[in-house]
């Protein structure tokens, strides 16, 4: 059974006194997730300006004079970067699983107040860091978001002097952070759940968070040892990723080192990252679609399996990212195959969300909205996968815009579908006040259909060919003219969706303030969070005495219940226990 | 309710944006007309996947919406129909992955009757090398890289120096003959691009990278650059001629070997711009170590910008309609403020770099003694 943290509320590590304990220096998981939000949501707006910058440019070539070559590429490297690690990585793992892991297991805590601490302000550090790469002399560098060696430390690559050398002393920090954050969350998944809460009535929230969680302690390793072999190339001249060559007329010193050893390394990182993003995604709009349909979520199990299936076999596709890299091209044959097979288990967790909502009580809240867009655009981003995961497909289309739209698809907008979808969701417990519903319809409206609108046709301008990375298209003559006009629009589409994100930050801050006060459990729902005695959670969470946990997280609409939903920590008798498998159904109910 | 009306549209609206997209594949002019039917089945298999799934999908939401009374039914599983779609769904992979990797299986293993062409990739332009009659490559090393031997070819290895080398971007091959690429760049990433043939493989220092494919339709193809190589990348183009053999012979025939390369180097070492003036030599030493010379030849031919050889005093024409002289004054705002204005027919490409006041005049020095006085 779990390890229960000693429950005196006045334990000396906790009980902050001053403001500046309490919110600034704070070991409390509620405010240390509120921290890594914030700062994740600003530095994420950065990345959303940098790709509106980007898109002027391509939408209007030459237009914006100011936007050069070398700019153009800054902005793209920085975009992706900023997106995908500092963003989206630290939303789901530093904002949504400091907040929710304590809350859904039972416990007070995470198990290492004041690691956690330390996390957020690794992660703050490593942000201010990767933001003075604006400000050193060359600008932040633009080799790309893979930072591919050789061109990212050589002349004729942006920032190829100062600015990758603080993009990798920012990861670095970063990943410090990470591991942090990420052994405190697996250890209090592990050893602080309260009494009755097995791992399989965990909420899929949980799990998604815990086996991302694993799945960065694991792969981070991979881009910490590039990264710093990366630096030694720069600033010691060694040779680990640096082959003989002739950079700008000028033989270089290095001598016998592998591009593509970097490549390997990047990608044993890279592709477990895109789960590192999705399983939480996975996770959270499960709930979502669970509590919002009134329905116990299908299939709970399977869901859990296929998020570890999915999680291990993560760390055997990495190479799907190089087929056309210049690698071994027997290696297509596996990896082809690994990736192919990782399809079914992802498959299934669209069929049991889609068997969720059948036969449901669908309520259509921004929150339920959110989730239904997310399941067609990943759906979508899902289904384009198939086609670079299958090697002779990719070989044409990999590196052109058809990549592009795909990646965006499945780890961009299907993500921050879920992440908006999940503050809409915990708004009301992590503030005690709901969101503002029209404000909430128009974010959700122009984000969806715009991004969609945007992403889903630059599939075809893949296929025509069109390459990324790319500052202009001028005098191609395989590209025609509407083309170009597409690339305007999906620029003013993009301006469009950029400006509405300030409806929804207006939101957030307007309604942390102003907002509908909620009642501590808005939405009805039967996981653990919403039973606290206070709402927002006070220090420790749950008073005296911990909860003790006698069902699943998904007893809705249990037959003869009095309600269409019942607690996980209601008595025994009210049943609505979870499914046993093995045996027949009929004690399900009850 | 809406959303139901509009997941509906956005559905429909999705296949037929398929069916009528303006954009598609460029037409096939090579051997690989099986990685088009590839992706041919995987549009059919993943199509009806998307368009089944997504309309269970707005249905549901449409028939299960909530509505007051309405609630929802208890079935937190069912193994049988779990099993069933596992099934499905493992078919439907199955169906994309043995096709693809029967293709993928010609794709590494190239005819051994073709012809070799090696691409060479470096930032930001192409070359090209061709077997010469002894039907071998010569041996290559970035150490024997020089302005005029950019192929770094080795002079002692016999097997070169009959080797048959393209500088330029534009390079022929032969119709309807299986075409096996060896790309080597000396410098960063690069990929050889060539939409309708398919066939592609990036380009890595240190390694030679290859793949194979066979024209099929005579035409001119645009090749570029695929992997992101640096500020220049998307002015790394190039063009691929298809022609019947004969034709492709007598093209073949007028580039020159190695030999002759060697031979037009030693010439022209006799009668380059004056040696012996301590800044021009300042000003040749820095436009190599600052990269200038990727992008301006010295010998006439342009690769991205401008070449240097007649620059001084020569007018030059802007992208504003303007017209200006090239002289000191002009050199030293260009290389101060490369984006202020933009030569007619270059891409505004060119990065700041950094130069000291000295460094600026011996370059100046340098673009001087390449014109004639």
């Amino acid at each position: 059974m779990a390890y229960v943290i000693p429950t005196h509320p006045d334990e000396p590590h906790h009980a902050p006194q001053s403001f500046w304990t309490r919110y600034v220096w704070s070991q409390d998981h509620k405010v240390i997730a509120v921290q890594y939000g914030c700062t994740a949501i600003a530095v994420g707006l950065v990345g959303l300006v940098l790709s509106n910058l980007m898109r002027l440019q391509l939408g209007f070539p030459g237009q914006f004079a100011f936007i050069d070559a070398e700019r153009y590429y800054q902005f793209v490297t920085m975009h992706g970067m900023i997106m995908v690690i500092y963003l989206l990585t630290a939303l789901f793992l530093g904002g949504f699983g400091n907040y929710l892991i304590p809350l859904m297991v039972g416990a007070r805590d995470m198990v290492f107040p004041y690691l956690n601490m330390l996390s957020f302000w690794f992660y703050l550090l490593s942000v201010i860091v990767l933001m003075a790469s604006f400000f050193v002399p060359g600008g932040p560098t633009g080799a790309g978001w893979t930072l591919y060696p050789p061109q990212a430390i050589l002349p004729g690559t942006p920032g190829h002097d100062w600015g990758i050398i603080v993009m990798l002393v920012s990861l670095l920090i970063f990943i410090v952070a990470a591991t942090m954050g990420g052994l405190n969350y697996v250890t209090t998944v592990l050893q602080a759940r309260c009494q009755g809460m097995t791992l399989l009535r965990m909420p899929l929230s949980v799990w998604g968070i815990f086996v991302a969680t694993i799945l960065a302690l694991l792969a981070f390793p991979a881009l910490f040892v590039s990264g710093v072999m990366m630096l030694f190339d720069k600033t010691l001249g060694t040779s680990f990723f640096m082959p003989s060559l002739v950079s700008m007329g000028q033989m270089s010193a290095h001598k016998g080192g592998s591009p593509l050893l970097f490549q390997h390394l990047f990608w044993f990182f890279g592709h477990p990252e895109v789960y590192i993003v999705a399983l939480p995604a996975f996770g959270i709009v499960s709930d979502l679609i669970s509590v919002h349909a009134r329905k116990a979520i299908f299939g709970y199990r399977t869901m859990v399996w296929a998020i570890v299936a999915i999680g291990g076999l993560s760390f055997v596709v990495w190479a799907h990212h190089m087929f056309v890299s210049g690698m071994n091209p027997y290696f297509g044959f596996f990896f082809a195959t690994s990736t192919l097979i990782i399809a079914v288990p992802t498959a299934i967790k669209v069929y049991n969300w889609l068997l969720t909502l059948w036969r449901g009580d669908i309520h259509l809240s921004v929150p339920m909205l959110f989730a239904l867009a997310f399941m067609l655009t990943f759906l979508l981003g899902g289904l384009t996968g198939l086609f670079l995961g299958n090697v002779s497909v990719d070989i044409p289309l990999s590196g052109t815009y058809f990549v592009v739209a795909h990646f965006h698809m499945v780890m961009g907008v299907a993500p921050l579908l879920v992440v908006f979808g999940g503050i809409y969701h915990w708004f009301p417990k992590i503030t005690g006040r709901m969101l503002d519903d029209r404000l909430g319809h128009l974010h959700f409206w122009v984000t969806f259909l715009g991004t969609y609108a945007i992403f889903f046709p630059m599939h075809y301008l893949g296929l025509l060919g069109m390459p990324r990375r790319y500052h202009h298209f001028t005098d191609y003559e395989f590209i025609p003219a509407s083309a170009h006009a597409f690339n305007a629009w999906i620029t003013v589409i993009a301006l469009i969706v950029g400006a509405v994100q300030m409806v929804f930050v207006f939101n957030l801050l307007w309604s942390a303030f102003r907002g509908r006060k909620a009642g501590p459990n808005p939405w009805q729902a039967a996981s653990l969070e919403w039973s606290t005695p206070e709402t927002p959670p006070a220090h420790g969470n749950w008073g005296p005495e911990l909860p003790v946990v006698h069902r699943w997280a998904y007893a809705y609409s249990v037959p003869g219940a009095p309600l269409d939903f019942i607690a996980q920590h209601a008595p025994p008798g009210e049943g609505g226990a979870e499914p046993t498998y093995g045996g027949s159904h009929e004690h399900l109910g009850r | 309710m809406a959303i139901t009306v509009v997941l509906f549209i956005v559905v429909l609206a999705s296949l037929l944006f398929h069916w009528l997209t303006p954009w598609w594949i460029t037409p096939l002019a090579s051997n690989w007309g099986r990685m088009d039917q590839t992706l041919w089945i995987t549009f059919l298999v993943t199509g009806i996947f998307f368009t089944i799934i997504s309309l269970v999908l707005v249905w549901t939401i449409w028939r299960y919406r909530h509505r007051t009374g309405h609630k929802a039914a208890y079935e937190p599983d069912n193994p049988r129909l779990e099993r069933w779609l596992i099934g499905i769904t493992t078919v439907g992979i199955v169906g994309l992955l043995a096709p693809g990797l029967v293709v993928y299986a010609d794709y590494v293993r190239p005819p051994s009757e073709a012809m070799v062409l090696e691409v060479v990739g470096e930032q930001w332009q192409w070359r090209f090398r061709f077997e010469g009659p002894d039907g071998r490559l010569g041996g290559t090393d970035t150490r024997f890289v020089t302005p005029e031997n950019p192929f770094g070819l080795d002079p002692a290895d016999a097997r070169g120096l009959d080797d048959i080398l393209v500088s330029g971007n534009e390079v022929h091959v032969p119709l309807n003959r299986p075409i096996h690429v060896f790309a080597r760049s000396r410098d960063v990433l690069h990929d050889f691009y060539v939409p309708p043939f398919r066939a592609r493989m990036n380009i890595v220092p240190g390694q030679v990278s290859s793949f194979w494919f066979t024209p099929t339709v005579a035409g001119r193809y645009e090749s570029m650059c695929a992997q992101l190589c640096g500020v220049g990348h998307p002015n790394m183009r190039g063009t691929v001629i298809v022609e019947p053999e004969p034709s492709f012979r007598a093209w073949l025939g007028r580039q020159g070997t190695f030999t002759a390369a060697l031979a037009a180097a030693a010439a022209a070492k006799a009668q380059g711009p004056a040696v012996g003036d301590p800044l021009v030599d300042r000003g040749r030493a820095l436009a190599g170590a600052k990269g200038c010379t990727a992008c301006h030849s010295i010998d006439g031919h342009t690769i991205v910008g401008p070449t240097w050889k007649g620059l001084f005093g020569k007018m030059e024409s802007m992208d504003d309609g303007t017209a200006a002289k090239v002289d000191e004054a002009y050199l030293r705002d260009f290389i101060r403020n490369p984006t202020a204005r933009s030569v007619k027919g270059y891409p505004p490409v060119m990065p700041k770099v950094e130069l000291t006041d000295p460094e600026l005049d011996a370059l100046i020095a340098y673009i001087k003694a390449l014109a004639p006085q």
